[in-house]
């Protein structure tokens, strides 16, 4: 397995103090505003309280629409964001106690496959030279062993006659390919994380399943994680195990594939499987049920349950004065809403 | 819906190439379609199919190096094509068939205040006044759904979705026959996205306006569509009626883009298609799709006309040569 050559700089991954590969442990990422270039203005709060785990060969999609915060708690756990308070704890190494040296280490050990293959890719280098140089900063010095590593990978992410795809520069590739590429050099530094931040969203649908696959194939055989961060629902059931969705920084449900679109417990999950459709022409004849307004500013969140505002579910007196808990619905099924509040009930 | 509406647009065989240092791109090669009033067409197709340079063709939004642009569109009873370039800016430009470009949310100006920018199509091409102008504008932000104290803000204080809007109230401040929407929901969140079609059928009904839809998303597609064309490699293979095309496609391709689709409420597979769209810098001799097509035999050589199935389906593939077919 190419884990084992991970293993050999010291660092071990085994689960035998009982953690799993990543723990997200109430998890708050906060980028302060300035007034006038300085003298504090408050706080966008992109990341709030946000936990989950994850083991080594596990999928997890996480779901939200732009601006709920994926984007930093992803950057977080790439190590790019600090934590502003709470920790991402992967490999047994905990990020907010990890500096210099140790930090790049931390960076080597997880891929990151950007969402636009084209902006991703350095036009000026070829797809050898942009391969090579994670390996080159990561210290493998010797030239030979680097081209054996890159053409594994190539023909992982099959990208292959090899000798033709290596001279070339990214303009010179479809999108597709462009995409593998971009996996290849994710790949290239034998990760036990891999972060795909909207893998296929500017493909076209016919290339889309091809790369997913691709994705799912690469999990497997390497043992990878993945977080697979989308806004599309309608890819997730290809690819995890698991999915959560967030909104306004907050994870508001969090199951089982299956179960979240079988079986969708919070409000703001059923208005995002209403809105997302299947080609069929009665979709014409039919008016959408979408929740009113606006994602709200993450500077100055609604109190309370976030998504109060919109919900069409909503309790006076409730949600918008007390925070409402994760329930546990079902084994693996948690839900941020009121609704599912069994004592209230009696 | 049933009963026939009348014809609005007619496109016969435009072409529209580019000159290259390659060579003419064949970028729209023959395409034949209808608009009915109070309809909308979705054309889908992968990107590089020329579905972008069929809405600047039917538009005369030309680049510099376009080269053979010819065919026939027929706006109600007049030939369009036949028009010089500024009659066709007086007349049909934005005054009967107006645009909503691709990434419209980021085609704003970002110097002009939203209301001002609503209203100007309607000062340049219906000669209003600024103030008749800026009521009209007013009256299409409230259709949109744009609040009216937005009027006086730039479009970097807006949402994307806000943003989308006010550029759909620039096509439609105007009032014209034929509004052609390119990639109108792309970039756009998914519940921001449902609204914004949610919108749309609204429009479609309440304006009386017919809808060119371009879009490569084929679920979302679906969401507005009255008829479907698909467009591979410059050409249409397949035009049909929205309610047959998506249970059952006919053409070997459309048929292949559909199986591509991830489903959310079924567990059927996706299935991706082998290979890539040819170059239109110098496309296959016969048909375009041949080379991944699973169904391919001899004839496939020959370039297929279009046959007609089931009363008005328009498919060109030579399987469906037997009327038994």
């Amino acid at each position: 397995m190419s884990n084992d050559k991970g293993k050999a700089n010291g660092t071990t991954h085994t689960n035998g103090n009982g953690l799993p590969l990543l723990r997200i442990d109430d998890l708050h990422v906060w980028y302060e505003l300035k007034r006038f270039g300085f003298g504090h203005a408050g706080y966008v709060r992109a990341v709030d309280g946000v936990r989950f785990d994850l083991q080594q060969g596990e999928a997890i999609a996480c779901v939200g629409e732009s601006g709920c915060g994926k984007s930093s708690l992803m950057k977080t756990i790439l190590g790019l964001n600090m934590p502003t308070s709470g920790d991402v704890i992967f490999d047994d190494t905990p990020l907010s106690e990890t500096r210099g040296e140790d930090l790049r280490q931390y960076r080597s050990k997880i891929g990151y496959v950007q969402q636009d293959p084209f902006g991703a890719l350095p036009p000026f280098m070829t797809i050898e030279r942009i391969l090579e140089e994670p390996l080159i900063i990561n210290g493998m010095t010797d030239k030979e062993q680097r081209r054996v590593r890159i053409t594994k990978i190539l023909e992982e992410v099959k990208l292959t006659p090899v000798n033709e795809v290596l001279p070339k520069y990214p303009h010179m590739l479809s999108g597709g390919q462009q995409q593998r590429v971009v996996i290849a050099r994710a790949m290239v530094m034998e990760p036990k994380l891999l972060v795909a931040d909207e893998p296929v969203s500017m493909l076209d649908a016919s290339v889309r399943v091809e790369i997913l696959r691709l994705l799912r194939k690469l999990q497997e055989s390497h043992n990878l994680a993945v977080i697979y961060i989308t806004h599309d629902l309608s890819t997730v059931r290809y690819f995890s195990e698991y999915i959560f969705v967030m909104y306004a920084g907050e994870i508001v449900e969090f199951a089982r594939m299956e179960d979240l679109l079988n079986n969708p417990k919070h409000p703001y999950t059923h208005a995002l499987l209403e809105a997302s459709s299947d080609p069929n022409a009665d979709n014409a004849l039919v008016m959408r049920e979408i929740p009113k307004g606006e994602p709200p500013s993450l500077v100055n969140p609604p109190p309370a349950c976030r998504f109060h505002p919109r919900c069409p579910h909503f309790m006076e007196g409730l949600c918008n004065v007390k925070v409402p808990p994760q329930f546990v619905v079902e084994e693996h099924h948690r839900v941020a809403c009121w609704l599912y509040d069994d004592s209230a009930k009696g | 819906m049933a009963q026939e509406n009348e014809t609005v647009l007619r496109v016969r065989n435009l072409r529209l190439y580019f000159q290259t240092r390659g060579g003419p791109v064949q970028a729209v090669d023959g395409v034949d379609f209808d608009l009915r009033k109070n309809e909308a067409t979705v054309i889908i197709g992968e990107s590089g199919c020329g579905k972008s340079s069929l809405a600047k063709a039917i538009l005369r939004l030309l680049p510099r190096n376009a080269g053979r642009y010819d065919g026939e569109i027929w706006l109600h009873d007049q030939n369009i094509m036949a028009l010089n370039d500024e009659s066709f800016r007086k007349e049909i430009r934005w005054r009967r068939i107006s645009m909503v470009p691709q990434a419209a949310m980021n085609a704003l100006n970002p110097v002009m205040k939203i209301g001002d920018q609503v209203a100007e199509p309607a000062m340049v091409h219906l000669n209003m006044d600024e103030e008749d102008a800026m009521k009209s504008a007013v009256r299409m932000l409230e259709h949109v759904g744009v609040p009216i104290d937005f009027l006086h803000r730039y479009a970097f204080e807006l949402s994307g979705g806000m943003r989308q809007r006010s550029a759909l109230a620039m096509a439609l401040v105007t009032l014209p026959d034929v509004v052609i929407l390119d990639e109108p929901t792309s970039a756009l969140d998914v519940l921001t996205q449902a609204s914004i079609m949610n919108l749309m059928k609204r429009m479609k009904h309440e304006l009386e306006t017919s809808f060119i839809l371009i879009t490569h998303d084929i679920a979302t597609s679906s969401e507005l569509a009255d008829n479907v064309a698909v467009m591979y490699a410059g050409q249409i293979v397949e035009v049909g009626d929205a309610r047959r095309f998506f249970p059952k496609p006919l053409h070997p391709y459309s048929h292949a883009l559909m199986a591509s689709v991830p489903r959310l409420r079924e567990t059927i597979e996706p299935e991706f298609i082998t290979g890539q769209p040819p170059s239109l810098l110098n496309p296959p001799t016969g048909c375009r799709f041949k080379d991944r097509c699973p169904r391919r035999f001899e004839k496939c050589d020959q370039e297929p006309p279009m046959y007609t199935r089931e009363g008005d389906r328009l498919v060109k593939c030579w399987l469906y040569e037997q009327p038994s077919a």
